[in-house]
């Protein structure tokens, strides 16, 4: 694959980018300016600048043909990195729009740009395709999370996920950063296309490079919340304000899987078979761990943090299929699980704001006192245990399909039955909120008007992506296509 | 073109129940008789595709097809022949009854019908499948919404006791055999999810043993094969009555007709292999459901006991893997759904008014709700295969397939006749008949006219069934035709 040369229609390929430091920009200086006007203005400038920029992605951003190489082989441009793009813009908006009103967050521009700076790094995660840009890019995006984890600073258990967030977050990065340099010294190469070619030709022992795939492997998992490392998202997910809690768990996770999906693909072809084992454990524990301990929780952040970290187990699958299908089945079920996930935690986000609580038994009669919104956490919950008509079952159903397809039938039973856990908890979620009674049952939850719009999008979205789903598929196809 | 028909009588019900759900919550009322519309709807329609079928031009008919995700060969396609086409006709004439018989429910009856008809839409979805990953997508439709009203609905003692337990049991089945249809998709290379294509995919007879039980048990969990059968007593007990009738009367058979539609049909070798244990699992189910249901004194645990059994004569019927048997199973699944819908109903109004289930503290029905205590004893008889009704239709020819495959077990079989002649008489006997204890003296209502509606559709059609067999039997028999091409003679 060849570098192309620069010339000024490039800038156009980096032109979300370019707007989303724009963006963070006025938004500071709007945020300074407009003295105590409400979180509303702030929340709703970014999340039309977000949509903006989004239709300029869509308009502008769609690569060619072939995937090329720009800024001297830093950013690829292709279906992947714009996918992801597109995902990561959609989340953005979302998570703005459901930021208003919540406590401790309201009219602080430093927020919201904070928001819009994770977001572009981000973007960059999936478009990287050299390692020191893939570093910048995902330090780009963990920084701000970590500051908007702690942001509520009269809140210990917001400071407390900031800061174990941040511990966390540092040690993953320097022992990914570890395997970097190790790459970079065995191959001579920093980009992540070419990297591969030196170590096909070059006489690398296999055992060395599998364990530069380990520690590499480290941060992504990190990023993803894949299990081992996955102690910090229940605390995290618990403390940090909650639009954040859904950023963290959406968008940042999938940047995750951008950035495996991309190096794994490219980088290990050598040791392909080992790596492929190693990540399918993985996926097993992961989800096995996540569902398990979802069981017990008490607290609806907390469930859905284990719950989130079960996903990312089913996610694997995919890529343990190691086809173009497989890598397409993740992009889809990330695609699938955002939307339904941020359904869930807007529930979760207006919920606690007219009752102060996070406890799984206050939701108690909640059918009774909003029939809207327990409906919307019917069919978020359902889509998340892999109900149709609902996102969550093509998702699923075309991840197990992936590891049929590639001979990987028992990693298929294993997701099946994590499949039936999971169910069993987000029923007894949805238990509390339709059979039981509760004295609260005639004070009514108010829905603002951006959160219902956000509703109303993720819910026709978790419909769409499940009954019609073969749009959505051909475009996941598309981009892991441009990987293989 | 012509009408899409099928697509109408899948989508009627979901789109009422999706519309139902924007009606002010206190408008029960009109709540009610918009439900009663879409069930309308969605029966006349479906008797509509029972009688234009012809029967003489054969194959499927009324079909539609679509593309749905072309990329993995996954159409949205429908069509009816003559072994589903008597089971959309059920299906309609248990929705339109349950409505019926619901009318009385005073707890968020928008939500109640909304998610009932959510589960229709699953119910007739499967039933004209005609495309694998489609016929996955009604079924998981089929299952959910169960949960929920039985879990809201139900009997307050065992309901979420039962409704968990029933969803984890047709989820774990239903996932199963989700896996073994995907491992027959890429096996068939043929790159479609469509019925027509994996049947003719030639596979293996080695591949046919091996996801033969995957994907045939995992449907007949929702049949009530045993030893999986436990979820089905304690959801029928605990669901509220037009739920225990479209579980017992509808659901069973999408269990029963999916194993038969994908697990018989597409591995035929496979069935092949297990049919011995498919026989002696039935058979057990027979005989030990009605010994069990001889045991109750709770009357709906009888008729919850009595569905195992029957169904287990369903699946006997398949795995006889002759034309007789397979026929035989087919008019069951239609005589046994309207007939336990009937004793659902029944049972429902006697609870709704004595608060209490158990047999030795009823007595007297009779009186004050005949047409009750008729309807009960029409569908006791058909129970008990007495001939002139639907019931001896259906298992005559199952036992005449039986004895034509294995002769032991049909005599084996054949012993559940008569213990279920003896807990019927005595459920009859008990409850409709004898003193009325004096607590309920006068406090019984008779029942109103929804109810009666009900109870004589329900009743008219296993007798119409019974004293007129040539309006069902050619028809399933043409079904179970389409079924012994693929398995080949018997």
């Amino acid at each position: 694959m060849s570098i192309a040369s620069f010339e000024p229609s490039t800038l156009l390929i980096v032109l979300p980018e370019i707007l989303l430091l724009l963006l963070a920009g006025i938004i500071l200086v709007v945020g300074l300016t407009s003295q105590r006007s409400g979180g509303l203005l702030l929340s709703w400038l970014t999340a039309l600048g977000l949509t903006g920029i989004l239709i300029v992605t869509l308009l502008f951003g769609r690569p060619g043909e072939n995937e090329v190489l720009i800024f001297g082989g830093m950013l690829r441009h292709d279906w992947m990195a714009f996918s992801f793009k597109v995902l990561f813009l959609f989340v953005a908006a979302m998570t703005a729009l459901l930021s208003a009103d919540v406590e401790g967050v309201e009219d602080r521009g430093e927020y919201y740009a904070l928001l819009v700076v994770a977001t572009l790094g981000m973007s960059l995660m999936a478009s990287s395709a050299d390692m020191i840009m893939l570093f910048l890019a995902i330090e780009t995006t963990s920084i701000p999370l970590y500051i908007l984890a702690g942001f509520k600073k009269g809140d210990d258990k917001s400071t407390e996920a900031g800061l174990k967030y941040f511990l966390f977050g540092a040690l993953t990065s320097a022992v990914m950063l570890y395997g970097f340099s190790l790459l970079y010294g065995f191959s001579g190469d920093t980009n992540i296309y070419r990297l591969s070619e030196a170590m096909h030709a070059g006489a690398v022992s296999p055992w060395l490079i599998g364990g530069m795939a380990v520690l590499v492997l480290v941060g992504f998992s990190f990023k993803i919340s894949a299990v081992p490392f996955h102690f910090w998202a229940p605390d995290v997910y618990e403390g940090a304000p909650t639009p954040i809690t859904a950023f963290i768990s959406t968008a940042s996770k999938a940047a995750g899987f951008a950035v495996l999906l991309r190096f794994m693909l490219a980088v290990f072809p050598a040791i392909e078979a080992e790596w492929v084992t190693l990540v399918a454990i993985m996926a097993t524990v992961t989800m096995t761990v996540g569902n398990l301990l979802a069981l017990p929780q008490t607290n609806i952040k907390r469930l859905l943090a284990y719950s989130s970290i079960a996903h990312a187990g089913y996610a694997m699958i995919g890529l343990v299929a190691l086809s173009s299908f497989g890598t397409a089945s993740v992009i889809f079920y990330l695609i699938g699980y955002v939307v339904t996930n941020i359904a869930a935690f807007a529930v979760v986000i207006l919920f606690a704001r007219s009752v102060g609580s996070d406890e799984i038994v206050d939701y108690a009669g909640l059918s009774r006192r909003s029939p809207g919104l327990a409906l919307v956490l019917l069919v978020a919950l359902l889509s998340l245990g892999g109900m149709p008509p609902l996102a969550g079952f093509v998702a699923k159903f075309y991840v197990f399909a992936a590891a049929v397809e590639s001979g990987w039938i028992w990693l298929a039973f294993v997701g099946v039955l994590n499949a039936i856990i999971g169910l069993y908890y987000y029923m007894t979620v949805l238990k509390v909120v339709y059979l039981y009674r509760s004295e609260d049952e005639d004070k009514p939850i108010a829905i603002p008007r951006s959160y219902a719009l956000v509703l109303v999008i993720c819910v026709i979205a978790i419909l769409a992506i499940g009954t019609l789903s073969a749009p959505w598929l051909d475009w996941s196809i598309n981009s892991a296509l441009s990987l293989f | 073109m012509e009408a899409p028909i099928l697509s109408i009588v899948v989508f009627t019900p979901i789109v009422f129940g999706v519309v139902l759900f924007f009606f002010p919550a206190e408008r029960h009322r009109e709540i009610r008789i918009f439900a009663l519309t879409g069930a309308s709807i969605a029966l006349a329609l479906s008797l509509w595709a029972y009688f234009t079928y012809d029967l003489a031009l054969g194959g499927y008919q009324l079909v539609e097809h679509y593309p749905w995700v072309p990329r993995l060969g996954i159409s949205y396609h429908v069509g009816v022949d003559g072994m589903n086409v008597p089971l959309v006709l059920l299906t309609g004439i248990v929705m339109f009854t349950g409505v019926l018989v619901s009318w009385g429910i005073d707890d968020r009856p928008r939500e109640f019908f909304g998610f009932l008809f959510i589960l229709a839409t699953g119910v007739f979805g499967v039933f004209v499948s005609l495309d694998l990953f489609q016929l996955f997508f009604f079924y998981e439709i089929a299952v959910f919404p169960m949960y929920l009203l039985i879990a809201i609905w139900g009997w307050k003692v065992t309901r979420e006791y039962a409704a968990m337990k029933l969803t984890l049991y047709l989820f774990i089945g239903s996932v199963v055999a989700l896996i073994g249809g995907l491992a027959m998709y890429f096996a068939s290379g043929t790159h479609s999810f469509s019925l027509f294509a994996l049947e003719q995919a030639g596979f293996s007879v080695d591949f046919q043993r091996f996801w033969f039980p995957f994907v045939f048990f995992g449907f007949a969990v929702l049949g009530g094969i045993f030893p999986v059968h436990n979820w089905s007593p304690d959801g029928h007990v605990a669901a509220p009555t037009a739920v225990s009738m479209f579980h017992a009367g509808v659901l069973m058979k999408v269990g029963a007709f999916a194993a038969l539609r994908v697990g018989i049909m597409l591995l035929p070798e496979g069935a092949k292999f297990w049919a011995p244990l498919i026989l002696g699992l039935a058979t057990v189910n027979v005989v030990y459901g009605a010994f069990i249901a001889s045991v109750q004194s709770d009357f709906k645990y009888v008729i919850g006991f009595s569905s195992v059994s029957h169904m287990g004569l369903v699946i006997l019927g398949f795995a006889t893997l002759n034309l007789t048997g397979i026929t035989g199973a087919g008019i069951q699944m239609f005589s046994h759904g309207v007939m336990t819908a009937l004793m659902f109903a029944v049972v429902g109004l006697v609870y709704d008014r004595a608060h209490t289930r158990e047999i030795p503290k009823l007595g007297g029905f009779i009186k004050v709700m005949p047409l009750a205590g008729i309807a009960f004893i029409i569908a006791g008889l058909v129970s008990m295969g007495m001939p002139g009704f639907s019931g001896f239709v259906a298992e005559f020819p199952i036992f005449m397939g039986l004895w034509q495959s294995q002769p032991i077990v049909a005599i084996i079989a054949a012993i559940s006749i008569v213990i279920t002649a003896g807990y019927i008489m005595r459920v009859i006997g008990r409850v409709f008949f004898g003193e009325m204890p004096e607590e309920f003296k006068g406090h019984i209502t008779p029942i109103n006219n929804f109810d009666k509606i009900a109870l004589v559709i329900l009743s008219g059609i296993l007798i119409l069934v019974g004293v007129y067999p040539s309006i069902i039997a050619p028809l399933v028999e043409s079904g179970a035709q389409a079924v012994m091409a693929l398995v080949g003679g018997a």
